[in-house]
């Protein structure tokens, strides 16, 4: 297979059949919490998806050249968290000074990515599957778009739910957590599409 | 001294049930859900978890004056990072099939919100000792909450728990129960329970 195809795989396989937020788990957080209506959860996935791709590439060149190239493992967390932390707070400032309207959708949700796991998750899938720098990155946008899709379906359906006559225990969280559920069930349909 | 005790152990107290990390505060979902497929491995990223966060709270507590308010955040992360790494190593090698199964979410502590959330809501305004009751406290929520649910998706899924089989040949296990959607649903009716035995009490 050519490495155009294989790539194009990865890229469709991390959207749908390795879905980061129902399928791996990553980045629940904001799933729950920033899903209650479909505009602002779209602000969300496209920050996260912003984030996400730079961040694959930025870890990639971090973990090849300084932790791989002189052997420090150890500081792969410490070094991983910092880098996120400084690429959030760089996109933020970087925002805030070309585009104030794209601050304005964005800006609320920038800080909170830091602490978003789908993120970490991102830069440590990438050394233990060993991708190339390509790779890397198509697999963080992927990764975004996966859960720029997740979440924004879940707010769909909990735009719906407004309406709905909840059990008066379940509502909230526990219903939320039920809707998840059976949205992660719909996603298994596609577990043996591809397999990368 | 015995109100100060009293006072220690409501602190204590309050992560069990009152203002358990997860029922709750809703925080700390990812490992929650990811690797509670079975009682042993809940359990141990429980255990995990509340290493990590005891420690961290201790430290934190103890130098939040050195600490500059401006940059307080990202040396908690720091102080956190540390910990977690000297768990994974710790893990790795001593339990190795349990590093296996838990993969990347012991790295993954790092960004568990429950842990910077208590350094940021108790550790940094707070002395050691109650620190370390908020801390022992919010584990043992964290642990029981993360134990249990491991229990019942092995229970159904496998018809076992820790490993132990319980339920015989005859049972056809529902293998949903070890997948995504079933983690989902079990914490969801959990939560659901939850919320009712608190209505009730009320």
């Amino acid at each position: 297979m050519g490495e155009f195809s294989q790539i194009v795989l990865l890229f469709i396989s991390t959207v749908l059949v390795n879905n980061f937020i129902l399928v791996r788990f990553l980045g629940i957080c904001p799933f729950l919490g920033v899903s209650k209506q479909i505009e602002t959860a779209f602000s969300m996935g496209l920050a996260t998806t912003f984030v996400m791709t730079l961040t694959a590439a930025a870890t990639w060149l971090i973990n090849t050249f300084i932790l791989e190239a002189f052997n420090l493992p150890f500081l792969r967390y410490v070094a991983f968290i910092i880098v996120i932390a400084s690429l959030v707070q760089f996109v933020e400032m970087f925002i805030k000074k070309t585009s104030p309207v794209l601050y304005k959708a964005l800006g609320i949700f920038l800080p909170l990515i830091t602490t978003n796991c789908a993120i970490m998750g991102l830069a440590l899938l990438i050394p233990l599957n060993g991708y190339s720098f390509i790779a890397s990155v198509v697999f963080g946008f992927g990764a975004g778009v996966g859960f720029t899709l997740a979440i924004v379906l879940m707010a769909g359906l909990r735009e719906n739910l407004e309406f709905g006559d909840v059990p008066q225990a379940l509502k909230g969280v526990p219903i939320t957590l039920i809707i998840a559920g059976i949205l992660a069930l719909s996603f298994m349909g596609f577990a043996g599409m591809i397999s990368v | 001294m015995a109100v100060k005790f009293k006072e220690l152990f409501s602190v204590f107290r309050n992560g069990i049930w009152k203002e358990n990390p997860i029922m709750v505060l809703v925080i700390g979902m990812c490992p929650t859900l990811a690797v509670t497929n079975s009682a042993e491995n809940g359990l141990a990223m429980g255990l995990a978890t509340a290493f990590v966060l005891i420690s961290s709270e201790i430290v934190i507590s103890t130098i939040k004056n050195f600490i500059p308010a401006n940059v307080r955040i990202p040396s908690f992360i720091l102080i956190i990072a540390t910990f977690v790494t000297f768990t994974d190593y710790f893990v790795k090698a001593f339990f190795p099939t349990i590093a296996a199964s838990l993969s990347i979410f012991i790295p993954l502590i790092v960004v568990n919100c429950l842990i910077l959330g208590r350094q940021e809501a108790f550790a940094s305004k707070n002395p050691v000792h109650k620190s370390i009751a908020d801390a022992v406290g919010m584990s043992i929520g964290f642990t029981w909450v993360l134990t249990l649910l491991g229990i019942i998706r092995e229970f159904f899924g496998m018809g076992s728990v820790f490993g132990l089989q319980i339920l015989g040949e005859w049972y056809n296990p529902m293998v949903i129960m070890l997948l995504p959607g079933g983690a989902f649903l079990t914490l969801g009716l959990m939560v659901g329970i939850y919320n009712h035995i608190n209505r009730e009490v009320e």
